[in-house]
């Protein structure tokens, strides 16, 4: 009999352009002792759907239109609030993506871990913080008895994450929800939460709703997988059908999406576009404290025609270079030469005309760009700028551009709320292109979307690299993408490179125990 | 946290003596003197009492002379009020007025508090409507409007409570408080309730509820203490506000405090009481800045952590 | 921009600008549009005042003395026989322009001020800053009794003092603004285009920071015209034969026993104003989608 089944669930959303159906009458089976992962893009439903089940949602505006959750027998849809209390952190209990939110950052870590016990089981203080000791040593946490009275901002993200599940586990629930417990930690530390979800839940023997919105990230670890799609369950099944015999178009959209393979090798000019010689930015931390070395003793060259990668995890300066030869901060030592020409030194008209030839692409879409400024302003600002384009051919060069990145024409004259991410993403590679750089820097241009948009933005980088001649330094967190994009590829740890080779040449003998770490670490590794 | 709270005192220093500085020169320029609306007085007794107040001295004198006095506590003699210190006048005015400003404080923190957090808990019903165009009127409502409006209905057509007077008669104080603490009350309704829903919107309020607490605890235990951090750094400017707001409220209701002091002795001349009401008041503010400061730090770990650091 | 080629080619889709996002908010906000209403009544009659009083602003008729609301006097009128609709009006001119060139005064100062100290950051940044918060510690109130006192019920002298403490929290605001915006990608996708500091003020920050100003000129207003309201009533405000207001609250409190419609009136008016121009404020926050800043 499985732990939860749930049946014909839909749950609305009033919204002020009316009523939306967010989870369109789905059905999934959790079994004890099993994780059932439920993948889906943003909008899916996935998160709604979990959450509906436990009352957690805000009513208005969602409402639950029809359905049954049966768990223990019971259907957590037809019981009372009060009764739901009792089941919400005792028999069912939850992670949440964020750990840097989601503790009070007002209280002790030590007293929100009680805090469950106490309320549902009535025991004493005393006891209760016995528990959360051996809970917090279970989890991972170096030296409970020191941590446990501090407050969440003493701890890293990953040490958080860790909280946050002893915290879910102290009343030992039948079933855990994890909704996407990963996606804001680092590689590295993803794959250790990932492996101790796994291992606690083989310990206890409990059943697992795995929240995710990357298929690669429960390949390891699921072992049933639900796919949603608008609300909409549209494939169900073991983790060996899904992956191997996937039959929705959707599910084998999601697996195609999933960078894989390295590019083949380009035909690069051996010639040096840039040459970056002992590149330090540090930044000040205020008087008397040791700068920050963000990026320390660097040094490298781009090719003509190729695409650069730079990896790392946060905090290893990877933004920093890329910024730093764009002179968007501010250089301490070294030399960043482009076609001959030290950029650190210039200054006005010189400045100007360089930044002509060498652009950038941000990560997020949502911030890139000016909010006030409409498709066609955004556009015509760098053509008019540099005199690209007159007065006269601004038009035709904007319109140009639209078609390049693959945005309709008739969206020229809105604005960027009234697009999605990954069309923001295409305003904004339009709005570095306009000035026909010959050199493109994109940091983590594709983090912030949805798998499958993901991998068509890749796809449009990777075409209008090739039309445009373009030199790019692609820089992200993820290996998979950087192998897939990447010619050469440079592996970056606390503001130094730790090793770099082409993509194959690192994935197949990795020379550093960094980047092995590194490797270990990328979810779904047999899918690569 | 000793290390802040004595950089802060340190910093408080140039800003008194800022204040002192200002004070003492702005009066001496303006034209008009203490003795001037005595039109009988004869010269050689305006120009002995000139000399008893130092008037007679150089500018610079007075301004360091008055200093080495106020090191020792010494605000000087009043001119208007012979044979009377600074000090004497001050003290007996503060306790009216503390006790007025304190009253009209928990007026404002209680009614205000209790009001925003109430209107929070269920944005856009009749709950949080009622409550905030309430606080919406005593936004609104001047002080000096809204006791004279309290004293014609309260106290004139129902005849339930005095109209003037502080500790003369049972029930005498309440008018007074309540008016000079309803702007403020209003304040801090809108401050908690924006504090609140700020709050409540947060993910680790999800956290608490995921855990199966009880509503009333997600308030209390988790919710409250954010949301009313806010509403603690405001207490500060506050307690400005209800001195300066004072000078009215005394009026309306004849009690004998610091503010109708202070009015009097800026027409007056009064060059020594104004500058020692100023400079007693400001140090007053200086010093409930910081406290308040000093109290919102405490409530949030990761300033505390901030400041024990710096 | 709209030219042939672009209409011809293809059925252009007309996008929503944030402002015209947030004017129809706004217009979905009836205490918002209230407030817009008397705000813009009281405006209208104060322009008009003196071409629409009902009487001379100082024509007494002292036999006829104070007087309830008639047919003849509206309002009724004060102790000197004079129309209290009339005072009304003429004492709206002087509390409006109070509350409007005090603001104005502020907002320049603060806008500036905060925009430079944000803008350039550093060391600049931290004095200019650091004098705005020993500046906030000063009793101000305390000042401006003193300033009146000591140079006369100036009006000039009014508009300088009341705007010289409302400036401090513009400034403020303008800087954090300033700063948030600053780090913002596209400001850096600005710089990188090459675009100068001066058309990145003009062009990408100013345009954005451009909403919290608004909702803080509107709310500050308010504050203005009551501190100006609780001068004229301590006597250090506006000066007879000139009215305010402040001045009219003040006169009909001393006789509210005998003769109330002298204090309810005026202070109608007053309260009616200030309503209405936080509601506005309120709306335009909450249309602007400007984050509450603390006030």
């Amino acid at each position: 009999m499985p732990l939860l089944s749930v049946r014909d669930l839909q749950v609305d959303f009033t919204t002020r352009n009316g009523r939306i159906t967010a989870v369109n009458r789905i059905g999934f089976n959790v079994e004890p002792g099993q994780i059932t992962a439920i993948i889906g893009e943003s909008g899916s439903g996935k998160s709604v759907a979990c959450y509906s089940l436990l009352g957690l949602l805000p009513t208005p505006p969602a409402s639950i239109e029809s359905g049954s959750a049966v768990f223990d027998g019971r259907d957590l849809l037809q019981m009372s609030e009060r009764e739901l209390r009792e089941i919400r952190g005792r028999d069912i209990a939850m992670i949440f993506q964020d750990p840097m939110t989601c503790l009070n950052p007002y209280m002790t870590v030590g007293n929100q871990l009680v805090e469950p016990l106490i309320y549902h089981r009535k025991v004493t203080r005393a006891q209760a913080r016995e528990r959360a000791l051996e809970l917090l040593a279970e989890v991972g946490l170096r030296d409970p008895q020191a941590t446990i009275d501090q407050y969440p901002h003493q701890f890293s993200g990953g040490m958080r994450q860790r909280v946050m599940i002893a915290m879910a586990l102290i009343n030992e629930p039948r079933l855990l929800i994890a909704d996407e417990p990963t996606t804001a930690l680092d590689v590295t530390i993803q794959a250790q939460i990932l492996e101790l979800i796994a291992e606690l839940q083989r310990k206890r023997n409990i059943g697992v709703i795995f929240i995710s919105h990357d298929l690669s990230v429960v390949a390891d670890i699921a072992d049933d997988i639900v796919v949603m799609e608008k609300g909409h369950v549209v494939e169900r099944g073991d983790r060996q059908a899904i992956f191997q015999a996937a039959e929705h178009p959707y599910t084998q959209k999601l697996l195609a999406a999933i960078p894989a393979g390295s590019k083949p090798p380009a035909d690069a000019v051996r010639e040096d576009l840039i040459q970056v010689r002992n590149l330090c930015t540090w930044f000040p931390q205020g008087r008397g404290a040791e700068p920050l070395r963000a990026v320390d003793d660097v040094s490298f060259t781009v090719q003509r025609g190729e695409v650069l990668g730079l990896v790392g995890e946060s905090g290893s300066g990877k933004s920093t270079i890329g910024r730093s030869l764009l002179r968007l901060v501010p250089v301490t030592s070294g030399e960043v030469l482009f076609d001959g020409t030290d950029v650190t030194g210039l200054a006005g008209a010189g400045l100007k005309q360089m930044r002509r030839r060498m652009q950038m692409i941000f990560q997020d879409p949502y911030a890139s760009l000016n909010p006030r400024m409409s498709v066609y302003d955004t556009l015509a600002e760098p053509l008019l700028l540099h005199g690209i384009a007159t007065r006269k051919t601004v038009e035709q060069g904007v319109l140009q551009l639209m078609d390049d990145v693959g945005l309709a024409r008739a969206f020229v004259r809105k604005y960027p709320h009234e697009f999605s991410g990954g069309q923001r993403q295409r305003i904004a590679i339009g709005r570095a292109l306009a000035t026909r750089p010959e050199f493109v820097v994109a940091d983590e241009p594709v983090s912030a979307l949805d798998v499958t948009i993901q991998a068509q933005i890749l796809e449009l980088m990777l075409e209008l690299g090739r039309e445009y001649g373009l030199t790019m330094l692609f820089v992200s967190h993820d290996l998979a993408v950087v192998r897939h994009i990447a010619d050469r590829i440079l592996v970056l740890y606390k503001g130094r490179v730790v090793e770099q080779g082409t993509g194959d040449a690192l994935f197949n003998a990795p020379q550093e125990d960094y980047t092995r770490q590194l490797l270990q670490a990328i979810p779904g590794r047999g899918l690569l | 946290m000793w290390r802040f709270i004595a950089g802060r005192l340190l910093q408080a220093i140039p800003v008194i003596l800022a204040v002192i500085t200002v004070t003492f020169f702005l009066v001496r320029v303006a034209p008009g003197g203490p003795f001037d609306s005595e039109k009988a007085v004869i010269p050689e007794v305006k120009a002995a009492l000139e000399a008893q107040y130092r008037l007679d001295l150089p500018l610079g004198q007075q301004y360091l002379a008055y200093l080495q006095d106020l090191a020792r506590g010494e605000l000087g003699p009043s001119f208007k009020y012979p044979g009377r210190s600074v000090n004497e006048l001050i003290a007996a005015g503060l306790p009216a007025t503390a006790e007025l400003g304190a009253y009209a404080l928990l007026v404002a923190v209680v009614l205000g508090g209790l009001a925003g957090v109430v209107a929070s808990l269920k944005p856009n019903s009749a709950q949080d409507y009622i409550p905030m165009s309430v606080a919406m009127i005593g936004i609104c409502m001047p002080t000096f409007l809204l006791g004279p409006l309290l004293v014609l209905v309260f106290g004139i057509h129902l005849e339930w409570l005095p109209v003037a007077g502080w500790g003369d008669i049972p029930g005498d104080k309440i008018l007074p408080s309540l008016t000079l603490g309803a702007a403020y009350a209003a304040y801090i309704a809108r401050l908690s309730r924006a504090g609140m829903l700020e709050v409540m919107s947060q993910d680790y309020i999800r956290t608490a509820r995921a855990k199966g607490l009880p509503e009333w605890q997600v308030v209390t235990r988790h919710a409250l203490r954010g949301g009313l951090i806010p509403v603690v750094a405001f207490l500060g400017p506050a307690f400005a506000g209800l001195l300066a707001g004072s000078f009215v409220v005394e009026t309306i209701f004849q009690i004998p405090g610091l503010g109708r002091f202070y009015v009097q002795a800026a027409f007056n001349r009064d060059y020594t009481m104004i500058l020692g009401t100023t400079v007693f008041l400001s140090t007053l503010i200086v010093l409930f800045n910081l406290l308040s400061d000093i109290l919102a730090a405490w409530l949030n770990p990761r300033l505390r952590a901030q400041y024990g650091e710096a | 921009m709209t030219s042939a080629n672009l209409t011809d080619t293809a059925q252009v889709e007309q996008g929503t600008s944030l402002w015209k996002d947030a004017w129809r908010r706004l217009r979905k906000n009836r205490l918002a549009l209230f407030g817009l209403a008397v705000l813009t009544v009281f405006i209208a009659l104060a322009l008009l005042t003196p071409w629409i009083a009902p009487y001379a602003y100082d024509a007494q008729n002292l036999d006829l003395g104070a007087s309830p609301p008639s047919a003849a006097h509206w309002l009724g009128t004060d102790i000197f026989g004079r129309d209290l609709l009339t005072q009304i009006l003429y004492g709206g001119r002087i509390s409006l322009a109070v509350g409007f060139v005090a603001t104005a005064v502020a907002l320049v100062i603060g806008v500036t001020w905060g925009a430079i100290a944000g803008y350039v950051g550093g060391r600049v940044d931290a004095v200019m800053m650091r004098l705005v918060d020993i500046l906030y510690a000063l009793p101000f109130m305390i000042f401006i009794v003193l300033l009146m006192v000591v140079f006369g019920r100036n009006l000039l002298l009014l508009f300088l003092a009341i705007g010289a403490v409302e400036w401090l929290t513009m400034a403020r605001i303008m800087r954090g603004q300033v700063q948030s915006l600053r780090q913002q990608e596209f400001v850096e996708a600005a710089v990188s285009l090459g675009l100068s500091p001066a058309t990145i003020v003009r062009r990408h920050l100013v345009p954005n920071a451009l909403g919290p100003i608004i909702v803080y000129t509107t709310l500050t207003i308010p504050s203005v015209m009551l501190l100006e309201a609780f001068l004229s009533f301590l006597g250090l405000g506006v000066q007879p034969p000139a009215t305010s207001w402040g001045l009219l609250i003040s006169y009909g409190a001393e006789t509210m026993e005998e003769y109330p419609w002298l204090l309810i009136f005026p202070g109608a008016a007053l309260t009616l104003t200030l309503f209405a121009l936080n509601f506005l404020g309120d709306g335009l926050r909450d249309a602007l989608d400007v984050r509450g800043s603390g006030d």
